[in-house]
């Protein structure tokens, strides 16, 4: 798994690539936590993700726990349909916005 | 400050795993910080030694015998590092003596799941043929625990304002009618919430979601060729896992999310969650069954046994869980706070509860320590708490269960009583007299509240069927039609089974009308069962506890085929709920003691005031005041409700109301294109105020504004 980090129009995007679970959420979560640190928005891109586990599912609502602290909003652009419907199944999907690209996704935190 | 711990490193290693000495309490495997802790409990075991796989792997990576120093007591506990809390599967092996005669049955070769495991693997998607040559099947994992249940909490409406409606998380939602994605799990439970709305209940009582094994005792039907498999689940091989099979998540081991999303958003929407619990029986059997956990871990703690060492059977299954035990006793309060509390369930309703209350040699006790301490317990102090009052081995304890001012029953004398009354047997006008009270004669202390009012349940005929067959029809089952209940009280309605003859389909509607009425307007708790609304059919099976097959999944294109039964229940449903004076916590005084002009309930027969309590009469007519709703502390409308279970019509004369309002009629069941019942607020005027005629075997419900 690898985690990149890009600030777009003052928006954190965070783009993930591989497979998040157990064994890669600890990354996964350190390095999401630091580049939201002074974020009141974020994006995070799965569009290269194949498999979320619960230790992943976990790590995208702490994310959210912390923007909400900040009053911000999360959203996850590229969920493939078999991920999205486990969030639907797990009752994760409530908590995020879903766009498909991050160009959508920039719109929807400027509006 | 949290790395500082000394206890979060560790102490020991073998083969290159790092672990040191655990703690005890809780029972179980707990996620602690950089580890895990194990805790497992043998009264007799010598040595004990945790067994670790990788998910899914057909041999353990390592078996870390516990050092006798991790022993405290009578419990092994250790603390193992470095573990991957998604991957990790776990299990034990218990060396001791094997002297059945003693009722020691260790078996080190056994590798045994944890009696306090939250999750288990190996029967993740239902009916996905398991590995039989497993080394070890049913495999202990670890959940995590940390949902968010955002602000949900169990919704502590009062028993008395409920209407339960008992499901089956696969038949609910597996027949291709029901046409939603996730067919016969907890996520096509959640896609039916609206409907669930529509319908008009506000509690639904899952039968067994603890996990168990479909594939137990399966077999080949004789008729069809069909695989019959242990579809109700009442076997349970873990109490605090819920069966992954009925999650579309299972597959991904996320069966928890998906469980308490669902609860958080049937919670959302203001139904209750009931689980069916069977805490009397494991599914390991009697001497000749498979060795799981229990068993092989501490036999003797865990089950009754005769002095022989034999498995006591008043379960009917094999074997009896030891409840009364001071251990197992804990693992059932352990549990049934586990699942209060962190899965928010609001009530349970205990399978063949009459066990929990007999002693380790299966006698009867007077005051049972189980039933006192689930009564007092801080923990599960708002949940409601419901016996099946009797058992296998012949303790029936309707109306006698101990309570302790908590536990509500199944009535099973309400059902029988109605039924019987239904069919048109004689001499049941006292006792219905007695059901539609709440049945004070079972509950005089206890209060309406103790009764669990049905007809139909799970167990039994389908509401439809009671009045369809005259006897049961378990062919299917492959025992000879041997299995299942003979005394059901049923009336085929003049056919036994389906039939084109619209007077007998009219009747059996009618008949499906009137028991849902009598359920209705009686006080104390209603129940049905799903699918009860709109008429659904087990051809004559009275027994389906082994058919996944349309038999046992609902069929919703009965909506479009029975309109008028779906249509009828949701309004009678909405009447309940909108008629306080029908959902009384405590028994009617039979007095007047509002100085409304009338005591809070009145009996009538044929002629006002004057109800016919003969052997031969069929009729009984009832008025409850509406100045005496609630004790009083609610003004409701008057209701009065004639029955008439006599082959002919009778005209019923009307008690004359004093206060200028008239009657009007809300649900006359003999009437058919929509007149059968009305919208509440819009019932028409009774022309007659002084008297109607109320159809053979019919129920007629008047209002008074």
């Amino acid at each position: 798994m690898k985690v990149a980090e890009n600030i777009i129009e003052s928006i954190a995007v965070i783009e993930v690539e591989g497979n998040i679970d157990s064994k890669t959420a600890p990354e996964f979560e350190k390095a999401a936590l630091a580049s939201i640190k002074n974020q009141g928005q974020v994006i995070i891109d799965l569009s290269k993700v194949e498999f979320l586990s619960s230790a992943g599912l976990r790590v995208l609502l702490m994310i959210y726990r912390q923007i909400k602290v900040q009053s911000g909003k999360v959203v996850l652009v590229g969920v493939s349909e078999e991920i999205q419907e486990v969030m639907s199944n797990t009752g994760f999907i409530n908590f995020f916005i879903i766009v498909g690209t991050i160009e959508e996704g920039i719109q929807t935190l400027k509006s | 400050m949290a790395d500082i711990r000394i206890d979060y490193y560790p102490t020991h290693e073998f083969e290159g795993i790092k672990f040191r000495r655990g703690h005890p309490l809780p029972f179980g495997a707990t996620m602690v910080p950089n580890g895990v802790n194990f805790s497992v409990y043998s009264s007799a075991a010598i040595s004990c030694t945790l067994v670790l796989f990788e998910r899914g792997a057909p041999e353990p990576y390592a078996e870390i015998p516990f050092p006798d120093e991790f022993r405290i007591g009578d419990v092994f506990c250790m603390t193992v590092f470095d573990l991957d809390f998604e991957r990790l599967e776990y299990g034990y092996r218990m060396d001791g003596p094997f002297k059945p005669e003693e009722g020691y049955r260790f078996n080190k070769d056994v590798i045994l799941s944890d009696p306090y495991a939250k999750v288990l693997g190996g029967r993740d998607t239902w009916r996905a043929q398991p590995n039989w040559d497993d080394v070890y099947p049913y495999r202990s994992r670890l959940a995590f625990e940390d949902f968010d249940w955002e602000n949900d909490h169990p919704l502590e409406t009062p028993i008395e304002d409920l209407s339960i409606y008992e499901m089956h998380v696969r038949g609910f939602t597996s027949h291709p009618s029901a046409e939603t994605k996730n067919a016969g799990t907890f996520s096509g439970i959640r896609s039916k919430i609206p409907y669930l709305k529509s319908l008009g209940i506000n509690c639904i009582e899952l039968m067994p979601i603890y996990e168990f094994d479909e594939w137990e005792n399966s077999r080949t039907n004789p008729i069809t060729g069909e695989l019959l498999v242990n579809y109700w689940g009442y076997s349970t091989v873990n109490f605090f896992s819920p069966k992954a099979g009925y999650a579309a998540t299972g597959k991904f081991g996320m069966q928890v999310d998906e469980l308490k999303t669902l609860i958080k958003e049937l919670h959302k929407n203001g139904i209750e969650v009931f689980l069916d619990v069977v805490f009397n029986h494991t599914a390991e059997g009697d001497h000749r069954g498979h060795t799981i956990s229990f068993r092989g871990i501490d036999n003797k703690t865990y089950y009754m046994l005769t002095p022989e060492g034999y498995y006591f059977n008043f379960s009917g299954t094999g074997n009896t869980l030891n409840c009364n035990h001071p251990v197992v006793r804990n693992m059932v309060l352990d549990c049934l706070r586990y699942w209060a509390s962190d899965y928010h369930i609001d009530g349970f309703r205990f399978d063949l509860a009459a066990i929990l209350g007999r002693a380790q040699d299966g006698s009867p006790l007077s005051n049972p320590p189980l039933l006192e301490s689930l009564a007092y317990d801080p923990i599960l102090a708002k949940c409601k708490l419901i016996a099946e009052a009797w058992d296998a081995g012949g303790l029936y304890q309707v109306g006698s269960f101990p309570a302790y001012g908590r536990w509500a029953e199944w009535n099973g004398k309400y059902r029988d009583t109605v039924r019987r009354y239904l069919k048109g047997d004689p001499g049941m006008i006292g006792e219905m007299a007695q059901r539609v009270q709440g049945s004070p004669d079972l509950y005089s202390l206890r209060g309406p509240t103790a009764s669990i009012n049905f007809v139909a349940c799970h167990d039994g005929f389908t509401l439809y069927d009671m009045f369809a067959y005259n006897d049961k029809h378990n062919e299917a089952n492959g025992e000879n039609n041997n299995d299942g209940a003979n005394d059901n009280n049923s009336w085929n309605s003049g056919w036994e089974g389906e039939t084109d003859d619209p007077e007998v389909n009219f009747l059996r509607h009618k008949q499906v009308k009137n028991a849902l009425t009598i359920l209705m307007v009686s006080q104390g708790v209603p129940m049905i069962l799903m699918g009860d609304e709109m008429g659904h059919t087990q051809h004559g099976n009275n027994n389906t506890y082994c058919q996944d097959t349309e038999w046992n999944w609902l069929n919703w294109s009965l909506l479009q085929s029975n309109p008028d039964l779906f249509h009828y229940a949701q309004q009678i449903l909405r009447f309940r709920r909108a008629h306080p004076v029908l959902r009384s916590a405590n028994h009617f005084r039979h007095y007047d003691y509002v100085g409304s002009g009338f005591p809070d309930i009145s009996f009538h027969g044929t002629l006002a005031w004057r109800p016919d309590w003969s052997a031969e009469s069929r009729t009984l007519a009832f008025m409850l005041c509406g100045n005496h709703a609630k004790g009083g502390t609610i003004r409701d409308e008057t209701i009065y409700v004639a029955m008439n279970m006599y082959w002919e019509s009778l005209h019923f004369e009307l008690p004359i109301l004093a206060d200028g309002s008239k009657w009007h009629v809300f649900a006359n069941t003999d009437m058919t294109n929509s007149q059968d019942i009305h919208l509440i607020g819009e019932e028409p005027l009774l022309e007659d105020q002084s008297g109607f005629f109320v159809g053979a075997r019919s129920v007629v419900v008047l209002v008074a504004k």
